[in-house]
């Protein structure tokens, strides 16, 4: 639950409740950016941003570098498939 | 160091190996006993385990004590027999995150309870929840809102959503807990030998570092917020076992690629807006502990399944075998307790430690089997 997987926003899908599309592992869903938005970075600015996603919010912006190496973790962890299915489950 | 090779960068872990050993060893000495660091969160747990990085330490001068990090482990039962009776109600669709769905109750967990019958459905995210509830106009959409600050965001941001678009029929079960609250419970224990602390990193994330100066300044622990990759506990455990070669207690940041010192300004606005400290909560296995909850404020009440519904709200005493408390307070190894994989396993979990992957007792279980050189008690108990 806290490790979270990273994603890449796609698309923003709703600019007023700062909602977009995030891409994980191939797996697209609608994610909340509103914890990733501030003053300096606007909602649409999110969009090719690597983001760490806890439960459908974008927590953190990362590097695309540290999302790959997470994501590796997370296979090795044998967390990367439960958290994708999950995403599934439910879109 | 067979287990060296397989990190990403071997050099590195071998070098971090080799200065742990070195600085601690004589520490470890000084003291008759090892050093012992808890890793607060379960997910550093996982990867303690999956990595077998206590076999790469000396014993004799090392030894990690599990936290209490992971929220579902310390669910206590009547928590979940709250649940169980709000899923029972047939104008309610209980939603809930799939960790919690084997959690036992006194009643049997939210699993059994919808092979009985009951409307419970796991959901990935809150904003599904919310979904539903559009979805299902004449039912009431319960979602069990858990989890430390990582998730306490998520599931306000869901609320504030809820309320711009009116939805009259979502609530939260709200049973989020707090991490500072829970390390100052754990550091006022008589009993404490803790010597450090590797600090969650997600939950940093969200609130910071701030929130743990309390830990080297009022009781004079280093702490270093930890990524979780098993190269940054390494690098986060030499960070403190240096502090206390040099005597030094301070909040160290191992993190920093994901930690901002100040934490995400508008997840813990999100947070104040709708939480506010409970004066108690009960956990599992550690008893009532002081303002180490949230509920929700009364001006979310509409949004607030504890002002909505009528619970049972009974405090239910833990199996008399099941020896979770003593786990999570360091007082024995998972694999110590006299139902461990016997009549508690990954499968049938009797408590809650064995029920999430980031459970220190379902860790064991998985990774540490062949690793259990204390001692078992000699009889088995039969529950």
């Amino acid at each position: 639950m806290c490790l979270g997987i990273p994603g890449r926003v796609v698309e923003i899908t709703d600019a007023a409740n700062k909602l977009g599309l995030v891409d994980v592992c191939g797996v697209r869903r609608q994610v909340n950016l509103a914890c990733v938005v501030n003053e300096d970075h606007s909602v649409a600015s999110c969009v090719g941003d690597w983001v760490l996603v806890h439960v459908g919010f974008a927590m953190s912006r990362i590097n695309e570098e540290e999302a790959h190496l997470t994501l590796e973790l997370l296979r090795e962890l044998g967390e990367a498939q439960s958290e994708i299915d999950a995403m599934r489950r439910v879109n | 160091m067979r287990y060296a090779d397989e990190f990403r960068d071997p050099g590195k872990a071998r070098t971090l190996v080799a200065e742990i050993t070195r600085l601690a060893v004589p520490l470890a000495a000084a003291l008759g006993r090892p050093l012992q660091i808890m890793e607060v969160c379960g997910g550093h747990t996982h990867t303690i385990f999956r990595y077998g990085l206590k076999a790469m330490l000396p014993e004799e001068a090392v030894e990690f004590v599990h936290g209490p990090g992971c929220p579902v482990c310390v669910l206590p039962m009547g928590r979940v027999d709250d649940c169980v009776a709000l899923a029972r109600d047939p104008k309610i669709i209980f939603t809930t995150f799939g960790d919690a769905m084997r959690v036992p109750g006194s009643q049997g967990s939210l699993l059994q309870a919808r092979a009985n019958g009951a409307d419970v459905r796991m959901v990935y995210s809150p904003l599904d929840a919310l979904q539903i509830a559009r979805d299902n106009p004449e039912r009431e959409v319960v979602f069990f809102a858990i989890g430390f600050e990582t998730t306490m965001p998520s599931t306000a941001l869901t609320v504030l959503q809820a309320r711009r678009e009116a939805i009259a029929n979502f609530s939260l079960f709200c049973n989020h807990i707090t991490i500072p609250a829970t390390l100052r419970a754990i550091l006022e224990s008589p009993d404490l030998r803790l010597d450090g602390f590797l600090g969650p990193g997600h939950v940093s994330m969200v609130i910071g570092n701030r929130p743990y100066d309390f830990i080297a300044q009022e009781y004079r622990r280093p702490i270093a917020v930890s990524g979780f990759e098993p190269l940054d506990l390494l690098q986060s455990l030499w960070m403190v076992i240096k502090q206390i070669a040099e005597g030094r207690c301070e909040v160290e940041n191992q993190y920093k690629r994901v930690v901002p010192e100040s934490g995400n300004k508008q997840a813990v606005a999100a947070v104040e807006e709708v939480f506010e400290l409970r004066e108690f909560f009960e956990w599992r296995g550690l008893g009532s502990i002081d303002h180490s909850g949230v509920r929700m404020r009364p001006s979310f009440a509409a949004f607030d399944a504890e002002s909505k519904f009528l619970m049972p709200n009974l405090t239910v005493a833990d199996p008399k075998s099941c020896q979770c408390g003593e786990v999570l307070k360091g007082m024995i190894k998972p694999h110590q307790c006299r139902v461990f994989g016997s009549a508690c396993t990954p499968e049938n979990p009797l408590g809650a430690l064995m029920v999430s992957s980031e459970g220190a007792c379902a860790a064991y279980y998985q990774y540490g089997r062949l690793d259990m050189k204390a001692p078992r008690p000699a009889a088995e108990v039969q529950v």
